[in-house]
């Protein structure tokens, strides 16, 4: 089968995810900490990683799927080597987050979710880190570049191969 | 092993005398929230200290606290000479940091040029008496502003925010050199139930989340159900765009919601507690675990606190990117693990909450709030305020303004003390348009009603709301239309998707306003927008559908000519 688990993940990440659900299972509303941990081991969890869950943790799948794909937090997709977040919360929407959106989405050629072919970024849409002092932001893999100018872009994106 | 109500005590005499309020050392603070360390707090820190080693420099404490208040002007560090005026820097980088500590904590020469103002914020009240002065501190440069000649800070009042600046919120005996967890030790030691509900509903504090329901009143109703398990939780789910003031308060003070949760879980019967926080706030998740395993080593979570008996420990539950979970029904079923949908109210969580026990869910403020109500009273409490809404409210201001930060002002301020004073105005070459206040849920206070008082019921009979703080200043060269765009776009991204006003009615105004926004708009799209927001209003399930139409109300009621006009162009 290509779903399998095994096609996707060796057999250290697979013995890892089964610690995690080992830690979590029963203790009564623990699904979401248990995924948290997983993406943070995975980055990412696929329908298989679902099912494996689903199996050992005695949880419905439905349920599982319904969760990961509720919270934005969750993705279904591998993402790329690096994550760029584009603030826009109200504070840097008024001070032209929509702006560097648009020509991170031009430079780029990907759209809100995507990640782009040479694997290099995942874009996502934000909705404010509360660093609204620092309005425009942007994140690079965490790290906040606050008042963020449009020719300023190229320069923060080029430090990350 | 925890410790003693003698021994907290022996900590706070030992605090005052030695420790972030000593006076014979030479102090120096940085000033380290989100917003700090984003602007290079860390990398000013970093430097300090290898100078410090470098220069085998003896003598200096350096002390790393939360949010100083004023983000535009991060990253801010103070200098405290002793039987000086301590003097915070504005801007500070990695070289300005290096010639501070050579010319001012060394040579004792202060760099006029970096510095922003003398004296510190926990000094504020005692300045305003004294006439500037206090005791056993000289002025060395009078043409530094005093801190109470800045609008930003001498206008504010500070109660929930009264540590910020001075104390390291990693350190619990910094927090209890402050009176902190005397509030706790109160109720543990000598207030049944009914007594602590009686203190907190004569303060007339009200919910600072954004309703505004009365905290005393949600306490009473989860104290009388009957004994059993309960839930004490703390929303710190802090999604309104452009709001940070929970963060702030839980990145400088974290022990003062840890200590609020504690006094509510006696109240109402708890012995189990959590705080669910963002996740996109690692910081603020981080501070609080600290707390809470320090509270814990202290004996003030945990079994027996201090002695007394009384059971009750806390978790942080972090949320996983919905802001629907701010709502308290979809909190409950998230922390259960499950899909953050709303369910109808009745049942109340009061009766019936987090895995059907009886909860109460109180926002990070209002929490701060409560260890002084009951260790100053409730006179003292509702000294300040309105008739109706006591005590004091955190704002954080944000956009088109030149000071950039979370205020904490008594209810009642006008709207243009915040905007104008503390805020000091738009930012040059622009006008002011109006205030936005409460996100998503909440409307605009255009220029012409800027003199209002900033209360519950006055901000609802203008068509916005208090909110849980965000305030968002918008200058006149954006639109309207645009605006109400903006906040119908998050509602309908936001929405969980399972009542239909919620999910559908949210798609249609915004196609609507997407519509008007091109130039597409017919003269009849105003009026169908009105139609379509007045049943949102009263159909949807929870109040955030139910809110989810009022940014386009308040800019319906004020900038109708804007919708006007992009319509009658097609007309």
């Amino acid at each position: 089968m290509i779903h399998t688990i095994t096609n996707f993940f060796t057999d250290e990440q697979i013995s890892a995810l089964d610690e995690i659900i080992d830690a979590h299972k029963d203790k009564p509303g623990s699904l979401i900490p248990m995924l948290e941990k997983t993406q943070e081991l995975l980055g990412y969890i696929p329908e298989c990683v679902q099912e494996r869950i689903s199996e050992k943790a005695d949880i419905a799948p439905n349920k599982i799927y319904g969760v990961v794909t509720f919270y934005s937090f969750f993705s279904m997709k591998q993402k790329a080597r690096h994550r760029i977040q584009v603030c826009l919360g109200t504070a840097c929407y008024v001070k032209g987050g929509k702006e560097i959106a648009e020509k991170i989405e031009k430079d780029l050629g990907v759209k809100f979710g995507e990640s782009t072919e040479d694997g290099r970024f995942t874009y996502e849409k934000a909705r404010c880190f509360g660093a609204c002092g620092l309005a425009p932001i942007i994140l690079v893999d965490g790290k906040v570049y606050g008042k963020v100018a449009l020719d300023s872009i190229d320069g923060i994106l080029s430090q990350y191969e | 092993m925890g410790k003693t109500i003698a021994e907290i005590n022996g900590i706070k005499d030992k605090v005052i005398n030695q420790g972030v309020e000593d006076k014979k050392a030479i102090r120096i603070y940085v000033h380290m929230g989100t917003c700090g360390i984003a602007s290079g707090a860390t990398s000013v820190l970093t430097t300090l200290r290898k100078e410090i080693k470098d220069n085998k420099f003896k003598g200096a404490k350096v002390i790393t606290t939360g949010c100083a208040g004023i983000c535009s002007k991060e990253p801010l560090i103070t200098v405290a000479l002793p039987g000086q005026e301590p003097i915070m820097y504005e801007y500070v980088d990695d070289e300005k940091a290096k010639e501070i500590f050579s010319s001012h904590v060394v040579g004792g020469k202060i760099i006029r040029e970096y510095a922003f103002l003398r004296g510190m914020e926990t000094q504020l009240e005692e300045r305003k008496k004294n006439n500037g002065k206090i005791e056993g501190e000289a002025v060395v440069d009078s043409s530094i502003p005093a801190i109470e000649e800045v609008p930003f800070f001498a206008v504010q009042e500070q109660r929930v925010m009264k540590n910020r600046g001075l104390i390291d919120p990693n350190n619990i005996d910094h927090y209890i050199g402050r009176d902190g967890y005397q509030g706790a030790i109160k109720v543990l030691t000598s207030m049944d139930s009914a007594e602590i509900i009686k203190v907190v509903l004569d303060a007339g504090i009200r919910g600072r989340g954004g309703a505004g329901f009365p905290t005393g009143l949600k306490w009473k109703f989860a104290a009388q159900e009957p004994d059993g398990m309960k839930y004490m939780l703390c929303n710190a789910d802090e999604g309104d765009p452009g709001a940070f003031m929970d963060r702030s308060v839980l990145e400088s003070d974290p022990h003062s919601v840890i200590e609020g949760m504690i006094i509510a879980a006696k109240a109402i019967g708890a012995h189990m507690g959590y705080i669910y926080c963002r996740a996109e706030y690692p910081l603020a998740v981080e501070t609080l675990n600290k707390a809470i395993r320090k509270a814990r080593a202290y004996g003030l979570l945990g079994d027996d606190i201090l002695g007394t008996g009384f059971d009750f420990d806390i978790e942080v539950y972090e949320g996983a990117g919905a802001f629907v979970c701010g709502e308290e029904t979809a909190l409950m079923r998230s922390i259960e693990g499950l899909r953050g949908n709303p369910r109808p109210k009745p049942p109340f969580p009061a009766h019936a909450g987090l895995w059907e026990k009886p909860t109460v869910l109180n926002n990070v403020e209002t929490l701060a709030n409560i260890p002084q109500i009951i260790y100053k009273g409730s006179e003292w409490y509702a000294g300040i305020g309105t008739e109706k809404s006591k005590g004091t409210k955190v704002f954080s201001i944000t956009g088109d303004i030149n000071n950039v930060g979370c205020v904490e002002v008594p209810i009642g301020t006008a709207l243009s003390t915040i905007v104008n004073d503390i805020g000091g105005g738009v930012v040059e070459g622009k006008r002011f348009k109006a205030a936005q206040l409460g996100g998503p849920s909440g409307g605009c206070i255009p220029l012409a009603h800027i003199d209002v008082p900033v209360d519950y019921e006055t901000l609802q009979e203008y068509g916005s709301i208090m909110g849980s703080g965000g305030m968002i200043v918008i200058t006149d060269d954006k639109s309207a239309v645009d605006i109400a765009k903006f906040f119908m776009e998050f509602c309908t991204e936001e929405s969980c998707g399972k009542c239909i006003p919620g999910r559908e009615g949210t798609k249609q105004i915004l196609n609507i306003l997407n519509k008007i926004d091109s130039g597409r708009g017919e003269a009849n799209d105003i009026p169908r927008l009105e139609e379509l927001a007045s049943v949102i209003q009263k159909t949807a399930l929870c109040a955030l559908g139910k809110t989810a139409a009022n940014p386009v109300l308040s800019t319906l009621r004020y900038f109708r000519n804007e919708y006007e006009e992009a319509v009658s162009k097609n007309n």
